[in-house]
């Protein structure tokens, strides 16, 4: 945009105008950039002023020499000239660019793409940024197999876990000839620290509406259901918002855009269950039936809710259908790997500099993302493993490091994609601890109808916290491993099949823990509590009674001014002693710290 | 503006248009935008505290020309709770870690004085869309 308000004018702006004009032309960029003269913009001291959207950067006191080096740079190479740059006067420095910030340059958002700049709760904002185009464009100019096709050769696979490609699922249940046919999405969020789907159903509930549209009219479905999870209020009110907006505009329900097509949508509320979110128990609960998997096929695409042919796609696969249609299935398939195309969210939690929301093209590798995007570990400490793929995925070391994060490498290298949660351990992490926290969410989460799971989970938490104790035996591993690998073959449903997980990478990347743990009694991140023990030293002991007042269990002995002792039998290891000392008199010890009977 | 009536596909368009030249504040009368990012994170960390302190200061100030909008996390959870401020033919700046006080802070300085309160920013411009 070049300046054209008065000011400007009468410092060249016209001349700068045709330069960048010529320029843009002579270097083939006439198709991409736009130029536009707009108004004053009120800095006519340091016209003439030229602003390049969307970066949204400032140029100053252009001169006409200054026109090919700029275009050369930022519209051709994506340089920003410094040099050429607005420095505020009061700053000495120019401040961060998004672009220059570690966290938001890596991204690259499809599906987050409205996310800060749209009010989820005014549809026109939706429509302002070519919301429900592609609704218009697959309603009006594409028959259910041209939308089949695209999606197809876009190379969409689900973003729910499992990968499945996402034109095949609909090309299934577009050929059954039942009817009605239904539509679900799946909004049961379960991964601890997973966050992924809430975040677009409050960001952008458009785009999965818009999304789920698209696909009925693919399929030939006339009712779909948005299933959403109760501990997720502001997700819910902002659906059921968009669901009204939608409907008050022709944009659901009958004749549609007036294209004649019929659809509509309702929300249901999930309680909260893990296993909701496995397909078949999320039908069950969308009946009115307590949330179980049942036996696969038939496949929901054949038999789904109340027996009819159904789609059940996740959130994010659900909101990213729109930009495929807008924008072609070519332009998808150029990001990404041969078998994972177009970008990922992630949720990344835990010990890392930045915690969020990253949308990453696929085959980034996790280097990039833990240490690009998320900014390493924090306090100095070092990175040990990353969790991914939620309690079904699992634990990867530093090694694997440079692995691309695709559906292949993630689930040969033991862990999954999953629905899109990255939890970051630094080295104070125990991975028995990590494996003990997995199986007891696991082994409270199982719905019990498989033997395998119910028992197998159940089993494994309690020799995996057998060994966070202290009272693990050598057999032990080789009992989890066969424990891990029945109740992988003989389970229905995933989460029992993938229920071992978080044991066998544990295992696999980090049996020299285990192996401490149960041979040395000693845990090496200083977690398990059994394991370790605070002791005084009394060289260094003043007895200031700091340690003492500290004590929350009032477990601590000792006079003004004499060694103090901590009575082992009750205390509980919480270590306020060690940091409300001042003479580092407080040891942490990890090894031998308790003698086994 | 989307109403009841129900809409063709050439209205998308229209829509679009209008709605655009209002949400970037070239065309409109307003002298900023500010919007709060409000998901569960934001809420979580504050962001309604932020909304209130902002509101109260426009008020106090009489100001008829400031946007106020809400819109979901804007991706970096650990910085919430944030704003985006956009001033007049001025790229968007994003602020975090705020509290009400360094809200009213920003007030005076970057919506009534038009300076950025450096300080306190996290970063200019727009994320890359794909």
């Amino acid at each position: 945009m070049v300046c054209a308000g008065t000011g400007c004018v009468s410092c060249g702006s016209f001349k700068i105008k045709e330069a960048l004009e010529k320029e843009i032309k002579a270097k083939g960029l006439a198709e991409e950039v736009q130029v536009v003269a707009t108004g004053c913009n009120g800095f006519c001291e340091r016209g003439p002023i030229v602003m390049v959207q969307p970066d949204g950067i400032f140029y100053q006191l252009l001169k006409l020499e200054d026109v090919p080096h700029l275009v050369e740079e930022h519209l051709l190479k994506g340089r920003p000239v410094k040099s050429l740059m607005y420095v505020p006067p009061a700053e000495k420095a120019p401040v961060p660019k998004m672009k220059d910030i570690e966290f938001f340059k890596h991204q690259r958002l499809i599906v987050l793409r409205n996310r800060g700049r749209i009010d989820p709760e005014k549809i026109e904002e939706y429509i302002a940024f070519d919301g429900y185009e592609a609704m218009g464009k697959a309603l009006s100019g594409m028959t259910p197999a041209e939308i089949v096709d695209e999606i197809t050769f876009s190379g969409l696979r689900g973003r729910g876990g499992a990968g499945f490609p996402t034109g095949k699922k609909w090309a299934i249940c577009a050929k059954e000839k039942a009817s009605p046919k239904y539509l679900i999405c799946n909004g049961d969020e379960g991964d601890p620290g997973a966050f992924m789907d809430r975040s677009v159903l409050e960001a952008d509930p458009h785009a999965v509406l818009e999304g789920m549209v698209i696909g009925a009219k693919a399929i030939g479905a006339s009712k779909g259901f948005i299933y959403i999870r109760h501990e997720y209020p502001l997700a819910l009110k902002r659906m059921e918002i968009a669901i009204r907006q939608a409907r008050d505009n022709g944009l659901l329900g009958e004749d549609i855009l007036g294209t004649g097509f019929n659809f509509d949508l309702e929300i249901v509320q999930g309680a909260g269950a893990f296993v909701s979110g496995e397909e078949t128990a999320l039908i069950a609960s969308v009946e009115g039936h307590i949330a179980m998997p049942r036996q696969r096929p038939p496949y929901p695409a054949h038999k789904g809710l109340w027996g009819h042919p159904t789609v059940i796609n996740n959130v994010e696969t659900w909101a990213t259908v729109p930009n495929i249609i807008r924008r072609g299935s070519d332009w998808f398939q150029a990001l990404g790997t041969d078998t994972s195309k177009g970008t990922k969210i992630f949720s990344l939690v835990g010990k890392i500099a930045n915690t969020g929301l990253v949308e990453v093209p696929m085959g980034i590798t996790l280097r990039e993302i833990v240490f690009g995007i998320g900014g390493g570990i924090p306090d100095n400490r070092d990175f040990k493993a990353v969790q991914i793929g939620g309690p079904s995925g699992g634990c990867l070391p530093a090694k694997m490091l440079d692995l691309p994060v695709d559906y292949e490498s993630l689930t040969a290298a033991g862990a999954m994609m999953g629905s899109g949660g990255m939890i970051v351990m630094d080295d104070k992490t125990c991975m028995v601890d990590v494996a003990k926290y997995f199986l007891n969410f696991l082994q409270d989460e199982s719905c019990g109808k498989c033997v395998s799971c119910r028992e197998g989970t159940q089993r494994m938490y309690e020799i995996v916290k057998g060994i966070t104790e202290g009272k693990g035996q050598e057999s032990d591993l080789d009992l989890l491993e066969e424990l891990a690998s029945v109740c992988k073959d003989a389970s229905m449903c995933a989460l029992g099949q993938t229920a071992g997980n978080p044991v066998l990478t544990t295992l696999r990347y980090f049996r020299h823990e285990y192996e401490a743990h149960i041979l040395d009694k000693r845990c090496p991140a200083g977690v398990c509590k059994a394991l370790i023990r605070y002791v005084v030293l009394a060289e260094k002991c003043t007895g200031c009674q700091s340690c003492k007042k500290a004590c929350p269990n009032d477990c601590i002995k000792g006079t003004l001014k004499d060694v103090h002792l901590i009575d082992q039998s009750r205390c509980i290891k919480c270590g306020a002693c060690k940091e409300a000392c001042k003479f580092e008199a407080i040891e942490e010890q990890r090894e031998e710290a308790i003698q086994v009977i | 503006m989307a109403g009841k009536t129900k809409l063709r596909i050439q209205d998308l368009a229209k829509i679009r248009e209008k709605t655009k030249s209002l949400m970037t504040i070239r065309e409109s009368e307003g002298r900023a935008r500010v919007t709060v990012h409000m998901g569960t994170c934001g809420i979580a960390a504050g962001a309604r505290d932020i909304m209130d302190a902002l509101l109260e200061e426009i008020s106090k100030a009489n100001l008829q020309d400031v946007i106020v909008t809400t819109s979901g996390c804007a991706g970096l959870c650990n910085a919430e709770p944030m704003i985006t401020i956009e001033l007049k033919n001025q790229p968007p700046v994003k602020y975090g870690h705020l509290t009400p006080d360094k809200m009213r802070k920003i007030f005076v300085k970057h919506i009534l004085g038009g300076q950025m309160a450096t300080d306190l920013v996290l970063a200019v411009g727009s994320e890359t869309v794909y």
